[in-house]
């Protein structure tokens, strides 16, 4: 067994980062690597594919039960789901109330003080889409996790979670260690998707890890609690899974200090890319069609 | 040693720049601003000290700088501690963690009568004592849990209130859902008030929000059955902000009811919630400690034309003043019981002075206490022909300073949010004969030599308030200042050596 290697999964919510992390955990465990999933969304839904059900045993939940997290051991809380991966949920309140950062903190020290992360060779985090406050800035604080991936597409509010995300990424690179491992495309057939993608990262200064592209398959998956990987091995999309998968691995040690760019710049970005219209070309557009309405 | 510098310079403005050298350029520019000496005016001299000075120059109410010893406390202390803490028919709860109320238990000697755990509460301590699992999952579910349990143990508690710490502004839970609900299913008073200790600069904030609470809380809700059956009458009056430390609000008490005025509540210095709710029912609000009460009065003359108006009942002087103003607001029977209140006391204070003041006289004092105190209690000190050579205020605004220029002369030093070490300094080099400050600077002050009461606190002892208690002023100050061990402070084997014959 080498050194552990932890990775995070970020990224807009929504955009299939779940999906995306367990597909390429499970591809993975293939490669023989032993691995730790902690979920850190209150939803508790990341490692419901490998698991094949909703974990229902989550460390906040039990721990609120027994009294404290003291009163908890590590075996109550992992479950082990496909091919043995080792899965646990940090969970946390309903929405609303309380405070599901601090949950985070305290489910991520609980595994890690209790041994959890012994004996695994990957300890995987999936986070909550946006980073709202410290809490979920916990993976990539504290020399946790060395390579973070950013799942996106080529929507606006992906590149632009992108960008924030990286912009969290480079608070603690310097403070910490962590780094940006590159980002990961989920096909979502908007514009230029391709380009755009590799564009972004070239502005952070990281790699496009992969693009993945859009596939039924992955629905189909879902529907069955399964990773692409378990329903259906030998299709095409479980091979991008794979390629994903082995590409994150040789990427070990190869992270970025992102250089995360303005608001602006962004936009500019999008503009360069005709996605976004110029303040100018909108207004002579907006002329034209008051033209044609008169004449 | 540091009576080195006794008898030494004191040049204040210089001993100011002297004192900030210690302080890195940021701090020292931001220091500044709070500190100075009081100067010449053109307002008109105060009818009752006969002083004008400028004090309202230095900056107030500002955050402090981080890295000093600020002697300030939270919003927490300000409405934990202060406001809401001494009334006693209701239980206050500490929500949140248990370090807040453990370390504001019984902090403050605000006297009460009542059997406690029965019918008065103030000296027990009681919170929501948070985990970790309340912090995640919220903590609305063991706040009701504790109510619950307050009425169960509790019975005769008129009330609750619900004083936030720090954690539960952060996670957001709603206090006020649950206040709401308990009442409902209690009957009982519940008062939710948001003090988290960030809020704001300094326990005044705290005053602010605990004095909103109760406009919310008590003043907005339907009459309670106490106050619709109370009977007004025309001499009926508030105290508000006495805190009866050490029985200050009773000996304040004695006074305004002998000279024929009827006290139907005290804020909230052995306070009951009843007399809470029937202050709207007064003639007259008078106020003491203006910082910590000011904006209820604002809003009870707002709301229901209740004047206001502020007095000090520390010293003859000042009692004298007091009174003759507060009779002005009634009619001549109470003016005449005023002057024969007066002249009731004039052979007690006669008999203060003769004792006291001969001992006390010329001696020099410097102040450093919280919003009210660093003023009031000036006069009293006059009476006894003392002089303040400086004084300040842990948390007073810029009213406060403006005020203080009726009470300390031209050419007294004034340090707002004094820090640890520039308290210390300024007292080093200036070598009072007396310093009146709280309990943690009473021990470094000592150690240099210098006598100390505890001005908070009144160091265990008072009441100060009225006659009564200006008699026991006389006398403490008198035991710090005139205390036969100042004679023994330096080490027989440090005294110089006798020259041998």
């Amino acid at each position: 067994m080498g050194k552990l290697r932890q990775i995070a999964f970020y990224g807009k919510g929504g955009i299939g980062k779940s999906t995306t992390s367990q597909n390429t955990l499970a591809a993975l465990v293939e490669m023989g690597q032993k691995i730790l999933i902690v979920g850190c969304d209150p939803k508790a839904d990341s490692t419901r594919l490998i698991l094949n059900t909703k974990l229902q045993d989550t460390v906040l939940h039990l721990a609120a039960e027994a009294g404290s997290v003291e009163d908890l051991e590590v075996e109550d809380v992992v479950k082990i789901g496909y091919k043995g991966i080792k899965c646990t949920e940090a969970g946390g309140p309903e929405p609303g109330v309380g405070c599901a950062g601090r949950g985070v903190i305290t489910a991520i020290n609980f595994l890690e003080e209790n041994g959890a992360y012994d004996d695994v060779d990957y300890v995987s985090y999936d986070v909550l889409g946006d980073v709202v406050c410290g809490g979920f800035a916990m993976p990539i604080r504290e020399n946790k996790a060395q390579e973070i991936y950013i799942v996106m597409s080529g929507e606006m509010m992906a590149l632009y979670a992108a960008n924030n995300i990286a912009k969290g990424i480079l608070k603690y690179a310097n403070s910490g260690g962590v780094r940006l491992g590159g980002l990961i495309c989920n096909e979502r057939k908007t514009d230029r998707e391709l380009e755009l993608a590799e564009a972004l990262a070239a502005k952070l200064g990281c790699k496009m890890i992969h693009f993945v592209p859009r596939n039924n398959v992955v629905q189909h998956a879902e529907l069955r609690r399964e990773t692409v990987i378990q329903y259906d091995p030998n299709c095409s999309q479980a091979q991008e899974y794979r390629e994903l998968a082995r590409k994150i691995h040789e990427n070990s040690g190869k992270g970025v200090i992102p250089t995360p760019i303005t608001m602006e710049e962004l936009e500019e970005m999008l503009m360069d890319f005709g996605i976004m219209q110029s303040e100018e070309d909108r207004e002579k557009q907006i002329a034209e069609m008051e033209a044609a309405m008169k004449a | 040693m540091a009576k080195d510098h006794a008898g030494g310079p004191e040049d204040l403005e210089n001993i100011i720049k002297e004192v900030l050298e210690a302080y890195p350029a940021k701090a020292q520019k931001k220091r500044v601003k709070h500190l100075s000496v009081a100067g010449a005016t053109e307002d008109d001299a105060d009818a009752v000290t006969g002083i004008a000075s400028k004090c309202d120059t230095v900056k107030s109410n500002i955050k402090s700088v981080p890295g000093v010893m600020t002697i300030r406390g939270c919003a927490y202390a300000g409405s934990k501690g202060v406001v809401w803490g001494p009334i006693k028919d209701m239980v206050h709860i500490s929500h949140g963690p248990v370090g807040c109320g453990h370390y504001s238990w019984s902090q403050r000697r605000n006297y009460y009568t009542g059997k406690t755990g029965v019918d008065s509460f103030v000296t027990m301590q009681f919170t929501t004592d948070f985990q970790e699992k309340d912090i995640v999952f919220g903590g609305d579910k063991k706040l009701e849990k504790t109510i619950d349990e307050i009425n169960t143990l509790f019975p005769l508690a008129n009330g609750i209130t619900i004083q936030s710490e720090c954690p539960i502004g952060l996670i957001g839970d709603d206090i006020e859902a649950v206040s709401k609900k308990k009442n409902k299913e209690i009957n009982k008073t519940i008062v939710p008030v948001r003090c988290e200790g960030f809020r704001g600069v300094s326990q005044s904030l705290g005053h602010h929000i605990a004095n909103d609470a109760v406009r919310d809380w008590i003043f907005e809700q339907p009459e309670s059955e106490n106050t619709k059956a109370f009977e007004p009458g025309p001499y009926d009056v508030n105290i508000i902000g006495d805190y009866n430390i050490g029985g200050d609000a009773w000996a304040s008490r004695i006074l305004l009811e002998e000279i024929g005025l009827n006290v139907i509540g005290c804020w909230s210095g052995d306070a009951t919630l009843a007399e809470m709710e029937r202050a709207p029912k007064a003639k007259l609000n008078l106020i003491h400690c203006y910082r910590s009460m000011n904006y209820i009065c604002r809003y009870m003359e707002e709301k229901y034309s209740i004047g206001w108006m502020e007095y000090n009942f520390f010293g003859p002087t000042q009692i004298e003043a007091s009174l003759r103003a507060i009779g002005a607001k009634f009619d001549e029977t109470i003016q005449a019981n005023v002057e024969k209140v007066i002249a009731k006391y004039r052979p007690l204070v006669d008999g203060v002075l003769a004792k006291y003041k001969p001992r006390l006289e010329g001696k020099r004092v410097m102040l450093y206490v919280g919003g009210l105190r660093p003023r009031h209690v000036v006069t009293a000190y006059d009476d006894l022909g003392m002089e303040i050579a400086g004084t300040g205020y842990e948390f007073a605004h810029n009213d406060d300073y403006k005020r203080t220029g009726h009470y300390v002369k031209e050419g007294t030093l004034i340090y707002d949010d004094v820090t640890g070490y520039e308290l210390e300094k300024f007292i080093e080099k200036i070598r009072p004969d007396l310093v009146g400050s709280g309990i943690k600077e009473k021990y470094p002050v000592q150690k240099m030599g210098i006598p100390f009461r505890q001005m908070h606190s009144w160091d265990y002892s008072g009441p100060y308030h009225g006659y009564d208690g200006f008699a026991i002023f006389a006398r403490d100050m008198d035991m710090a200042i005139n205390n036969p061990v100042w004679g023994l402070f330096d080490a027989p084997w440090e005294k110089a050596p006798i020259a041998a014959e």
